[in-house]
């Protein structure tokens, strides 16, 4: 499927999706809350057949000096049946950001979650094995790729 | 035989003549050194870019076997230098530290590259990187660049040599040698 023949498909399975087709990709903002009854459909759909996530991230868009942090979930799908692709972005919570974990049905999510978590704090509701994967023990809840944090042993504030 | 080639090039000591033959005169921890610093062999160490340099300085172009750096070892407890060759970082520190110690002595030990050096030119401002190998372990030569052209780490890897041979490296002066 090309781009606009996803769109109208998707609309269809979720009609309050904000699409932006600015880029190569076809991107999708959802709603957290809206997020794991969508990943099911985009998985196990017979003309979507997203069965490959790439890439799943976060960003962090913290201005200076705010304290709550700004951050967007990003996941890369495509389908290595139908060779078409896919970008769902999701803006969290800022007080507290958690979405909805998709270990279950792409596995390859569950270190690229556990990484985000680690990094950015988010909190991966029904993840099966959330902790640290890379950073050591006495890492919990630094996050040092938040934009507000601070290590002023290490690092020279710019 | 001219005297040209009586002069034993690199040798520490001279030859005497005598009728029938010659004796060399030398010193024996001289001799040692020589005999040390042309025969370094490296350890297999690399964690970043700079390692794409040594393994080129290893291979056919640039062959440091030719100047004693035989072979690269994998093992530590066979190796005489370590090469660090790329970024530290604070989960690396120990590794590193680990590698050293178990290599036996007489041990030397290179810096390659600006984040062997200091950190480096782009993540030393993180909560991730050590700002120079030689705040974990001891280095006798630094080799500047990003990474170091193969011939900066031959000049290193001879400029190594000669400080053996005079005796000059942290190793021999802390032994006396």
């Amino acid at each position: 499927m090309n781009n606009e023949e996803l769109k109208i498909k998707i609309t269809e399975l979720l009609p309050s999706a904000i699409f932006d087709e600015t880029g190569e990709w076809l991107n999708i903002h959802v709603t957290p809350t809206d997020w794991l009854s969508f990943a099911i459909q985009l998985r196990n759909d017979d003309l979507l057949f997203f069965d490959y996530l790439f890439c799943l991230t976060c960003i962090d868009w913290t201005k200076p000096a705010e304290e709550k942090p700004d951050l967007t979930m990003v996941y890369h799908f495509s389908s290595t049946k139908f060779r078409h692709h896919i970008v769902v972005k999701s803006n969290l919570n800022s007080s507290q950001p958690q979405i909805e974990t998709v270990s279950n049905i792409w596995q390859t999510a569950n270190f690229l979650e556990r990484e985000v978590y680690e990094m950015f704090g988010v909190n991966f509701l029904n993840h099966p094995d959330l902790r640290l994967l890379i950073l050591p023990d006495g890492w919990e809840g630094k996050n040092p790729m938040r934009k507000n944090f601070e290590d002023p042993i290490n690092m020279i504030k710019l | 035989m001219t005297e040209q080639q009586n002069k034993v090039v690199d040798f520490p000591g001279e030859i005497k003549e005598i009728p029938g033959g010659g004796i060399v005169l030398s010193k024996l921890d001289d001799v040692i050194n020589w005999a040390r610093s042309n025969s370094l062999w490296p350890l297999t160490f690399a964690t970043s870019c700079c390692g794409i340099e040594y393994m080129s300085v290893a291979g056919a172009k640039y062959d440091f076997s030719r100047f004693g750096f035989e072979v690269a070892r994998a093992s530590p407890r066979q190796a005489d230098v370590i090469i660090i060759a790329g970024t530290i970082v604070n989960k690396m520190g120990p590794v590193l530290k680990r590698l050293y110690d178990q290599m036996g002595d007489p041990k030397y030990v290179i810096a390659m590259g600006a984040c062997a050096i200091s950190g480096g030119p782009f993540f030393y401002n993180t909560y991730s990187v050590v700002k120079g190998a030689d705040h974990i372990i001891p280095v006798d030569v630094y080799v500047a660049g990003c990474p170091p052209r193969p011939e900066a780490l031959l000049h290193a890897l001879i400029s190594l040599q000669e400080k053996i041979k005079k005796g000059m490296t942290r190793e021999q002066i802390k032994s006396g040698i």
